[in-house]
């Protein structure tokens, strides 16, 4: 990465940056709109890998459609940018068949939670070792601003010009009930928390699941009164409230200018994970291998 | 040892032959059903990892992955649909393991979508159609052919597809053997396209020695050779596996011989030419057909799957009626033999294709062929009947 800084007036050009082994340099910039959130997020992961405790070439990120879908592409890593909404089941083979890897899924909230939100409940249910960072700028960015299963009620998009008539997915409500280990939310400005978050995400054994705000001024943002690049980030920093023991019926995400934004590490719990439970029914039957033999 | 009236039809049902250290079973002669010998296969052939969404007629074959997939060390996972399925055995495939799922018409049609990823990834992936009767919901757990256009069209986009199609218990195991080890070689998902009947069949099942029988594995990619990870001069690419240090960018999106997404007409003009191109420079070596009284035959029927057994019946009628009547029998419909039906249709006046659908094949024949082509076409939902086809050949013999 090389990018202008000032120095007393001068203008010098940092050449170098401590990420970028973990960035593919060559691929900057990227196609991200200024003001978008998603490279907040793309830093923290990167981050937080920093951190991590596996050995690099076990840190997998694999990606979906969309704007969000593009963060795979630009991390020096293995990694994988597939169908639309199917990150999940793609990650959920790869993990099952490898489970030794650290399997991260990144994408936006209509691959995770719209046309891929089947695929969420059953990974939560399941409790697959894999973790999902789902970035939730509340409508299709890259499609040019239309709504989707995250759209807050009454915001106006190009597929809701008279307002939003759906009511969105409570989404950490959602994973929470069908099984996930670990749920958390927070937005593009609580950078610490989130990083904080994709480090404890890696130590679960388990489905984890985190949802980042974030902001999309040339869609959502201009259409629904955050429409400069840094509006939605002052609405997260007036109106977030950080409560970790929320009762998550009640964090639902509305943009008004009056609603509050619920964020906090959710849920952390024990639940047996899909590969434990593989694992010991694996160890079971191989056991008994001879058992099929007999008429 | 149960009298064959005896034998509970299962998953479970018991083999009387000890499983060899490998997990296979023991060489020697069984009495099977047609899913199971594709599951024995598989397993014969290195597979250990199973996603699947029960559908009948194929589900056998997913319930006796579940039986045995665990007590080989492999995985059998139930997905919550089959666009799940197909995209799970892309991410164990790049996790180096060999990855299969079996499924019937109306799964087939979910998978078309990450079938197209695998393609385009180049994921290595085995993916059993058991046909049933369609369109939709059709006949669940009547026979028909009706998928053999998808399996080669099925998916959006250029794609040129392989595909096997069994005709016997016994031809199910080995074709299942050697779809694996075509999309290793290839580094592509192939297609078994069995039907119910060759499914749901108990046959005589002789399952050979696992040391006499090839299997391939793919070429993995070091991570210290990795600077040209999509050499698209090379039809055999190493493949790169997650884990092993080689950090490539695997890509839906159009990509570039460094795997990074691109828009430039000469990266897709290159990268679509060598996934084409990679399985239509080999098509001969991939070509499987069996050919019945060819030699003088001047009526020629040109069959496949469940119905070429009801072909075969009616080449000896017609015989029997005095006609000259020989039977080749397609084994890979897809890449499509184009030089074998040309060559064959040169020596003969007419070629008829019996089909369990409306005219499916019946087309690349027609396309290749040197004489008339007749297809014969009834309903999915029933074998096809000998006489159908004896009758036919009266008539272009006449
Ligand atoms: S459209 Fe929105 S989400 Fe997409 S890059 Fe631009 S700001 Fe980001």
């Amino acid at each position: 990465m090389s990018r202008p800084v000032t120095d007393g007036g001068r203008e010098m050009i940092a050449t170098k940056h401590p990420l970028d082994p973990m960035i593919r340099a060559e691929r900057l910039p990227n196609i991200w709109c200024p003001g978008c959130g998603i490279g907040i997020v793309l830093a923290a992961y990167v981050n937080a890998l920093t951190k991590s405790t596996k050995p690099h070439e076990k840190n997998v990120c694999i990606s979906g459609i969309g704007c969000t879908g593009r963060i795979a592409g630009y991390l020096n890593l293995d990694t994988y940018h597939t169908t639309h909404g199917r990150a999940i089941p793609f990650a959920t083979g790869m993990a099952v068949a490898k489970p030794d890897l650290e399997v991260f899924v990144i994408a936006g909230d209509g691959d995770i939670s719209t046309i891929g939100g089947n695929h969420l409940i059953h990974a939560a249910r399941r409790n697959v070792d894999i973790n999902v960072i789902m970035v939730n700028n509340f409508n299709y960015g890259m499609t040019g601003g239309q709504h989707g299963a995250t759209t807050p009620l009454n915001a106006r998009t190009h597929t809701s010009p008279y307002g939003n008539v759906e009511s969105p997915f409570n989404v950490p409500y959602l994973v929470s009930a069908a099984g996930a280990s670990f749920v958390a939310r927070w937005t593009a400005l609580h950078v610490i928390q989130v990083t904080k978050a994709i480090k404890r995400m890696m130590e679960i054994k388990g489905f984890a699941f985190l949802e980042v705000l974030s902001p999309c001024p040339p869609t959502y943002g201009e259409y629904n009164g955050y429409p400069a690049a840094l509006d939605m980030m002052k609405h997260f920093r007036e109106r977030s409230v950080v409560d970790n023991g929320a009762d998550l019926s009640t964090v639902s995400v509305a943009t008004g200018a009056d609603d509050r934004i619920v964020v906090g590490n959710f849920v952390d719990r024990k639940r047996p994970s899909y590969d434990e439970l593989l694992t010991e029914l694996q160890a079971r039957t191989g056991k008994k291998s001879g058992a099929l033999t007999e008429a | 040892m149960r009298r064959s009236g005896e034998v509970k039809v299962s998953a479970t049902t018991t083999i009387n032959k000890k499983n060899t250290s490998s997990g296979a079973l023991k060489p020697g002669t069984y009495f099977m059903m047609g899913n199971f010998a594709c599951v024995e296969a598989a397993i014969m052939a290195g597979c250990r990892f199973y996603a699947g969404y029960p559908i009948t007629p194929s589900s056998e074959i997913f319930e006796r992955a579940c039986v045995r997939f665990p007590e080989v060390g492999g995985s059998a996972i139930e997905m919550e649909d089959e666009v799940a399925s197909a995209a799970a055995l892309i991410g164990a495939s790049y996790a180096g393991s060999k990855a299969m799922t079996a499924t019937s018409g109306p799964g087939f049609s979910l998978m078309m979508e990450n079938i197209g990823l695998a393609f385009i990834t180049e994921a290595p992936l085995v993916i059993v159609n058991v046909q049933r009767a369609g369109p939709s919901t059709g006949i669940p757990t009547l026979v028909g052919q009706g998928d053999m256009m998808q399996a080669r069209w099925g998916s959006h986009g250029d794609l040129e597809t392989i595909a096997y199609s069994p005709s016997s218990v016994q031809e199910f195991f080995d074709l299942t053997i050697t779809a694996f080890n075509t999309a290793e070689r290839f580094r592509t998902p192939v297609f078994v396209m069995a039907d119910q009947v060759i499914g749901m069949m108990w046959e005589r099942l002789k399952i050979p020695s696992i040391e006499g029988v090839e299997v391939l594995q793919r070429k993995v990619m070091d991570a210290k050779t990795r600077a040209k990870p999509f050499d698209y001069a090379n039809d055999f690419i190493p493949m790169p596996i997650v884990g092993t240090g080689t950090n490539i960018n695997v890509d839906s999106l159009t990509h570039d011989y460094r795997g990074y997404p691109s828009t430039d007409y000469t990266v897709s003009e290159s990268m679509i030419g060598h996934l084409l191109g990679k399985i239509r420079r080999h098509a001969e070596e991939i070509w499987k057909w069996d050919g019945y009284l060819l030699d003088d035959a001047e009526e020629l029927v040109v069959a496949y799957g469940s119905t070429a057994r009801s072909a075969l019946a009616a080449v000896k009628q017609a015989r029997a009626n005095g006609i000259k009547a020989g039977l080749l029998r397609l084994i890979t419909p897809w890449p499509f033999p184009d030089a074998i039906i040309e060559r064959y249709s040169r020596r003969v006046h007419n070629i008829v294709v019996p089909e369990l659908n409306y005219g499916q094949i019946v087309h690349p024949v027609r396309e290749n062929a040197q004489c008339p082509v007749i297809g014969i076409n009834r309903a999915p939902g029933a074998l096809m009947d000998p006489t159908t086809i004896v009758d036919a050949l009266e008539v272009v013999a006449n």
